[in-house]
């Protein structure tokens, strides 16, 4: 199975960055976070955290659970917002702008950044309407160019083939695998510079699983990707880097490889070996 | 800030641009967002308005009432003579009548909802349960016309027969119809508070070797006391404020009595009496419409609080 | 010795075990009592009733003369209140739910609100007549015409709406409106095109459950004054009317002095009921065809 050619997305080369002092070899920092903390109520669910994510990477975020993944995913959105109670210090700085300021438009952040769940939630709408409505509520109405967008964005997700002539049905009739396709093309209608992925395959058979993780790595090329995943095997096939997290504080954050291979503190290595939880 | 301009198809159409631009008209989509919890908020608001508009309306219309006949007065006269000479305004015929009718209702749906909440929720299978409980519920979906037509042309004929004293409108027979009715409420709530005794103290008085029915009345009941009682409360302030089956089969005698073979007239059913004849506005007849709808809204609210109160109680239990 | 004790250790257990089945056969025969008399009750109207249905009962107008009255003044009567109950309650019942479950904070107003709500579920039917003839009738001058009507019947069955709107709205899974806003939807464009949208099948069942209650109300009407005999068909808001309920009301209490009007009152109460019927079917229908399927 080739995902490569199956998706026929055409893809631009992005060089026209205006910070031209940069070296063209130095990828751009996406995400800044400094010392952040996040508490759900009373409970201290991230402490003092420092990540930079880099543009064009793929960043996985690995751990026991519990350990804080999901909280730190949803606090790029500022999805974490929607439980009552959440409080936060320090600062996220997205492209140079600290999303966690109160002045921030969090549509605007969420229409940038996108963001794709565990569990495959598309709407109970069909096919064509879960991919159209990102660009229906930011005010896309062109029945062509709707039919444009949906098109490109289900190839870009690679699953064009198996919906093309399906796209009036309802999204609920898909597989697991497709569906959560369908949801990353949901996502992908948009165009945003930023993907998260929350255990994206966690809910998904192992060739579903397989598909996707081709798929992000086609998807690099485009966006920034992170993602959060219960599988080191994963994390360690797909990512360019890896933040390992214990009981809501970073451990590790290096270069894939080197986590892998080579980690520098005890904790990651029990963990990476299974002799942890 | 500096959006990125690269299409992320090769497209001649650069949509997350469009978006950007969409954004910068600052559509009607920001309006709504503050418009619309300020409609909703109005809507919602009119639910209170409902009853400070029942409040006020009793209340205000009371008063007059109040202003002519003296409070005590009518709170202890037994002579309810509206239309003659003399006018008489003591509210005990009534509440005598509305005692009656939902004392014969109680005592009918009372003993049958228990016993009912008792098979659905002790002996019958999920199957049966799953049939007989709908059809039950279908009794609470008549309309209450249609139980005083039956009570009126059905029981009340049946009844005489019977027990030929008994007058063709009496409390007797709009009391028993009325218990039908009010079956399905109490056999549903108390089933609720017997399925809600947790299994283990059930298996525990099992195991002990007693049978189903001792389980039942000894641990099962005693455990869902509270939730029962709510149920039966409900059940009275429903009863108390049912007027069609009592207008209708019980007629407008508005003697101090307690034959129950006689009629009597419950508040509701005077209401219906007042309202429907031509009682000049401004008349003492017409504003002590509002004096009897304001004890009878004052019972069944209290009735309904006293309920609440309860079943509050039972839920703390677990 | 020890056998006979243990014979009439036996015949106790044996009692008790007999003791057990006779209760639960009177149980089960309680449960049924309700039942039965509903069985009486239909088989009752229908034995009075059905042979007076006809075309021209149907379509006829009323009149006092038994054999020539016919209750179509009456459905449209009906008709006519409903044309006012169902949007008044679907508007301010939905954004009522809409409001509390999804605007308010938890705390003192909402709280407020929702006890108010309850409270006013408890309130007798025929307060709510009193209600309407005060304000809709008398204050604001509409006298005893469909908006009347319809308004003060909107107003008794509001918190039943409101409150299985409430349950519809609750029971939208939460992973529909974070997909929502994690595409940059606002809240109120997540609402509309996602929360409302996937609960309105339960929304539309209780509505119509609302609506049956409100279709079978009679006592509010009566403190309304809605007039007995009435010639000309309702044809707006403004026009006076009379309904089903209130048609079986005067045909009963006037039973005593034309034998036959019992018979129509039996008759309309079967047109009545076979309504209610075929809208809880349709109530059931929609709850099954659109069981959650998320
Ligand atoms: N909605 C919530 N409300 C309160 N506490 C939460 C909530 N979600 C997560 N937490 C707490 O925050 C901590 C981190 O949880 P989470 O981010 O979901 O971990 P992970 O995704 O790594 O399994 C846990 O202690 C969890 O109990
Ligand atoms: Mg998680």
């Amino acid at each position: 199975m080739n995902m490569a050619t199956d998706n026929k997305v055409q893809i631009e080369v992005s060089n026209d960055h205006t910070t031209t002092e940069n070296n063209t070899t130095q990828k751009r920092v996406v995400y800044d976070t400094k010392n952040l903390n996040l508490w759900y109520s009373e409970n201290h669910a991230l402490k003092d955290i420092n990540l930079e994510m880099k543009e064009n990477e793929v960043t996985a975020i690995i751990g026991p659970s519990g350990c804080g993944k999901s909280t730190y995913i949803k606090t790029l959105n500022r999805m974490v917002e929607l439980v009552p109670g959440v409080s936060t210090t320090g600062s996220i700085a997205y492209k140079g702008n600290n999303i966690l300021d109160k002045s921030m438009n969090v549509e605007d952040l969420r229409t940038r950044v996108g963001m794709v769940f565990q569990k495959p939630n598309p709407f109970p709408k069909s096919i064509y309407e879960n991919v159209a409505y990102g660009p229906k509520i930011h005010g896309i109405k062109k029945k062509a160019l709707l039919d444009d967008i949906v098109e490109k964005s289900l190839r870009g997700a690679a699953i064009w083939d198996e919906v093309k002539d399906r796209l009036n049905e309802n999204a609920y009739g898909l597989s697991g695998g497709q569906q959560q396709r369908v949801c990353i093309a949901r996502c992908l209608a948009i165009e945003p510079d930023v993907i998260l992925m929350d255990e994206p395959t966690s809910a998904l058979d192992p060739i579903s699983t397989l598909k996707i993780e081709e798929l992000i790595k086609e998807l690099k090329q485009n966006y920034t990707i992170i993602i959060v995943t219960h599988n080191m095997q994963q994390a360690a096939r797909i990512s360019d880097r890896t933040v390992f997290m214990l009981n809501g504080e970073v451990v590790e954050f290096s270069e894939t490889d080197q986590l892998f291979s080579n980690p520098k503190d005890k904790r990651t290595e029990d963990y990476i070996t299974g002799r942890f939880g | 800030m500096a959006t990125n301009s690269e299409s992320k198809f090769n497209s001649a159409v650069n949509v997350s641009e469009l978006i950007a631009e969409n954004k910068k008209k600052k559509s009607i989509n920001n309006y709504m967002e503050k418009l619309v919890p300020a409609i909703l908020f109005l809507l919602a608001s009119i639910t209170v308005l409902t009853t400070i508009g029942i409040l006020y309306t009793l209340i205000s219309q009371a008063v007059h009432f109040f202003m002519e006949v003296p409070i005590l007065d009518f709170f202890t006269g037994t002579e309810l003579k509206p239309l003659s000479q003399n006018p008489e305004f003591g509210i005990l015929p009534l509440l005598n009548g509305t005692i009656f009718s939902s004392l014969i209702a109680i005592l009918v749906a009372g003993p049958i909802g228990i016993m009912s909440a008792i098979y659905l929720s002790e002996y019958a299978s999920d199957k049966v349960r799953r049939i007989l409980k709908p059809l039950l519920e279908v009794l609470a979906g008549i309309p209450t016309i249609v139980y005083g037509f039956f009570a009126f042309t059905f029981v009340t004929p049946l009844i005489r027969s019977i027990w030929p004293q008994v007058e063709a409108t009496n409390i007797l027979s709009p009391g028993i119809v009325m218990g039908v009715m009010i079956i399905p409420m109490i056999a549903s709530l108390s089933e609720d508070a017997m399925t809600s005794v947790p299994n283990g103290i059930r298996e525990g008085s099992l195991a002990m070797g007693t049978t189903k029915l001792e389980t039942t009345i000894k641990v099962v009941i005693p455990a869902a006391f509270s939730g029962i009682m709510a149920s039966f409360v409900l059940a009275i302030s429903r009863a108390i404020g049912e007027t069609m089956i009592v207008t209708i089969a019980s007629g407008s005698s508005k003697n101090f009595t307690f034959d129950l073979t006689q009629s009597m007239q419950t508040m509701t059913a005077y209401i219906v009496e007042v309202s429907g004849g031509e009682a000049p506005a401004g008349s003492t007849l017409y504003y002590s419409l509002y004096a009897v709808a304001l004890t009878l809204f004052a019972f069944t609210l209290i009735m309904n609080l006293l309920a609440k109160y309860i079943s509050r109680k039972f839920r703390e239990e677990y | 010795m020890e056998n006979l004790e243990a014979l009439h250790e036996n015949n106790k257990m044996n009692a008790r075990v007999r003791k057990n089945s006779i209760w639960k056969s009177i149980f089960f025969l309680s449960t049924l009592f309700g039942l039965v008399v509903l069985v009486i009750l239909i088989a009752r109207v229908l034995f009075q009733g059905a042979s007076w249905i006809d075309l021209d009962f149907i379509t006829g107008r009323l009149s006092t003369n038994a054999d020539r009255a016919g209750i179509m003044g009456a459905i449209l009567g009906t008709v006519w209140v409903m044309l006012v109950v169902i949007p008044v309650t679907l508007i301010i019942g939905v954004g009522t739910a809409i409001y509390l479950e999804l605007y308010s904070k938890k705390g003192t107003i909402r709280s407020f609100i929702e006890t108010n709500i309850s409270n006013l579920a408890g309130v007798p039917s025929i307060v709510y007549g009193l209600l309407g003839l005060t304000v809709f009738v008398r204050l604001m001058d509409f006298g005893n015409v469909v908006l009347a009507g319809g308004l003060t019947l909107a107003l008794l069955v509001l918190p039943i709406l409101i409150v299985s709107a409430q349950e519809a709205l609750r029971a939208v899974p939460g992973h529909l409106s974070e997909a929502s806003y994690g595409m940059g939807a606002t809240k109120w464009q997540t609402i509309r095109r996602i929360i409302l949208p996937a609960a309105i099948p339960s929304i539309l069942t209780g509505s119509i459950l609302s609506l049956s209650r409100a279709i079978g109300e009679t006592a509010p009407l009566t403190v309304l004054g809605i007039p007995a005999l009435l010639i000309p068909f309702p044809n707006g808001l403004f026009d006076t009317f009379t309904a089903l309920p209130m048609q079986i009301y005067y045909w009963t209490i006037d039973a005593s002095l034309v034998a036959e009007y019992a018979n129509l009152a039996a008759a309309t109460i079967i047109v009545l009921l076979l309504i209610l019927f075929i809208l809880n079917s349709v109530a059931i229908i929609i709850r099954n065809k659109y069981q959650q399927r998320y």
